[in-house]
């Protein structure tokens, strides 16, 4: 940020994002009801819950540019307490997912603790593994099933306990609501002094130090952030799917798809989380449906080429068409 | 249990211990050289694999035969992903760092999709080696022979990268490695030695490929596994440090037959991470790492 506009340029670029954010609200609020496949609905539903675990992993990878590969730790968790506190206790889990999202925070502050004194590749594959290693440990814990997995039995048609016969256009809307509060945050985090922090950080840590910024609990604050988001995620898509076991909640191609949103849509850019899973999705979805129900691999090539050719062609995201300006800047994210 | 079980796990160990520490040696190789993670690393070791495979099948050419073959077939592939993928990669202006690591888990899913629909999802096993069903017998101590050529197949692999690094050619890769800017400067080009590292970092893998084909199973899944522990085989011994690897994937290997033997053989890799983040928490780069 050599040259940072003026103050009421801010204002004025901020208070536009919230007018478009509100018009888009309205817009995704009706789609659903011209829409009444339930195959497109489940698609949308799938595109806004990415859309807010991107949006969630984007605050640590993104604007405070700690690569993690390891999101689904904080997922599962999510996903586990959630499902625990209902199966096992009868909590609803419209309270579980705040448990959820608690213990995500605490998860990924745990994670944090030791990883944030790694940089560059060693954090990514520092986060990576433990994330492995909760899962191997998951898979072997008669407590929660084991890699068998908990079934969520259906009790009564309830928005408090998140349980619908229909479930596909009840779930639009509390994915809807899910994204547009992880939005919320990431638009109220970017204008405050944490945002900028993380930025700093994310720049140039040793020019932050100097300038007096207490780079590891600024990390902390991206990570419980992150984590909280993505482990409410996890508790909404256990109540939605109704069944979860290790290798879906925890494994590591999840972690891969929750960060891959912001990437391709733009790193630590406020719209690129949404635009990326709104691009990355649908085409997922549709190529299986389509083309990989034989598991012939014809998806799975789709897929790859489809991340490296945007990787490539756009690397500062697929909001640079939008001429949003990604605040990643041009510097090179890697400080190892 | 008795001590000579306990013998034959921890050399079962070590010999496996071979494999990873070859397959991390490519990782590191490229890492060192342009501070690139290739997280398609396990798919190479999986394109070697059906190599094997499939020559084998349609020729009936044993695998230990195939090794100069394969590890030429990978060195292309190496140097083929280099140009077309990696030297872009390199060249964007924003986000490099994040660019790179997406782009080769790109290729990483898109290789396993093709493996799928060229040789299909069955599990796939070569039974019927020179090597295969042969034991070899140290005192009470009994090992597979596939495993224990292995082991010294990839040592061998391991100490002519040893040689490699102490020639000229190795003196402009750790030039190009410490500034890749001014090799410039003295006549290295920049761009034949980083597709020549991806070339050699590609053929390494496929020689651990060859061995393990002679008694691992083969899917096109199968790289995940190894490319997992060969990442943490790396950060373990230090980014960049072939020693390092070394002693990474010897002590890796060793843990996790250990873990198998002692506690449970399906948290056999809960051992091994927890050297690796128990490691990290005293010596963050690694035990071999340099900055």
């Amino acid at each position: 940020m050599a040259t940072s506009p003026r103050p009421n340029a801010i204002t004025r670029r901020r208070t536009r994002e919230l007018v478009v954010g509100a018009a888009l609200l309205v817009v995704l609020a009706l789609l659903p009801l011209p829409i009444a496949g339930t195959y497109l609905r489940g698609l949308m539903v799938l595109t806004l819950l990415y859309a807010g675990l991107a949006q969630g992993w984007n605050i640590l990878g993104g604007y405070c540019g700690q690569i993690s590969l390891g999101h689904a730790l904080y997922f599962g968790i999510g996903a586990y307490t959630s499902t625990l506190l209902y199966t096992r206790l009868g909590i609803p889990p419209t309270l579980g997912l705040f448990a959820g999202a608690a213990l995500g925070a605490l998860a990924a502050l745990a994670v944090g603790w030791p990883c944030f004194r790694l940089s560059g590749h060693y954090y990514a594959i520092a986060t990576l593994v433990v994330g492995l290693m909760v899962l191997l440990l998951v898979q072997n814990w008669g407590f929660v099933n084991a890699a068998m997995g908990i079934t969520i039995p259906f009790r009564t048609e309830s928005w408090v306990q998140l349980q619908f016969r229909v479930a596909v256009l009840p779930f639009y809307y509390v994915m809807l609501g899910y994204a547009a509060i992880a939005w919320i945050v990431a638009w109220v985090v970017e204008g405050s002094r944490w945002g900028y922090i993380w930025r700093a950080v994310k720049d140039d840590v040793a020019a932050a130090r100097s300038l007096a910024v207490r780079v590891f609990p600024s990390k902390m604050a991206a990570a419980a952030i992150s984590g909280a988001i993505v482990g409410a995620g996890g508790a909404l898509y256990a109540q939605y799917v109704g069944f979860i076991d290790p290798d879906s909640v925890l494994g590591l191609s999840l972690s891969v798809l929750i960060a891959l949103p912001a990437v391709v849509g733009g790193v630590g850019t406020l719209w690129g989380p949404l635009l990326g899973a709104a691009v990355l999705i649908p085409v997922q979805q549709l190529s299986v449906a389509w083309l990989g129900s034989s598991g012939n691999g014809v998806d799975l090539m789709i897929y790859g080429a489809l991340i490296m050719g945007l990787a490539l062609a756009r690397p500062q995201g697929l909001v640079s068409l939008f001429g949003v300006r990604s605040q990643a800047g041009g510097e090179v994210v890697d400080d190892a | 249990m008795t001590a000579s079980l306990v013998a034959q796990v921890a050399i079962g160990g070590l010999l496996m211990g071979l494999v990873y520490a070859l397959v991390a040696a490519g990782l590191s190789l490229i890492f060192g050289l342009m501070d690139v993670v290739n997280f398609a690393h396990g798919e190479l070791l999986m394109l070697a694999m059906y190599a094997v495979f499939e020559i084998h099948a349609a020729f009936g050419l044993d695998p230990l035969l195939q090794l100069p073959l394969v590890a030429a077939l990978l060195f292309g592939i190496g140097v083929a992903i280099y140009r077309l993928l990696i030297a872009r990669a390199l060249g964007v202006r924003f986000n490099t760092g994040m660019v790179q690591i997406f782009v080769t888990f790109g290729l990483s899913i898109f290789l396993v999709g093709a493996a799928q629909l060229a040789f299909g999802s069955d599990f796939r096993s070569i039974d019927n080696g020179v090597l295969s069903g042969r034991t070899v017998h140290l005192g009470q101590i009994v090992l597979p022979l596939p495993q224990v050529a292995a082991g010294l197949v990839c040592l061998l692999a391991f100490a002519a990268l040893m040689a490699i690094s102490r020639t000229e050619f190795g003196q402009a890769l750790e030039a190009t490695r410490e500034d890749r800017d001014a090799v410039a400067l003295i006549g290295i080009d920049r761009d034949r030695i980083f597709s020549l590292g991806w070339g050699i970092g590609a053929a390494t893998v496929g020689i651990a490929g060859v061995m393990l084909a002679n008694f691992y199973y083969i899917s096109p899944t199968v790289g995940s596994n190894f490319a997992l522990i060969a990442y943490v085989t790396v950060a373990l011994g230090g980014f960049g440090s072939l020693a390092g690897a070394l002693v990474a994937g010897l002590l890796i290997g060793l843990v996790e037959a250990l873990t198998a033997l002692f506690i449970d053989p399906s948290l056999k890799q809960v051992g091994v991470f927890a050297i690796y983040v128990a490691v990290l928490m005293f010596r963050p780069r690694g035990l071999f790492g340099r900055l």
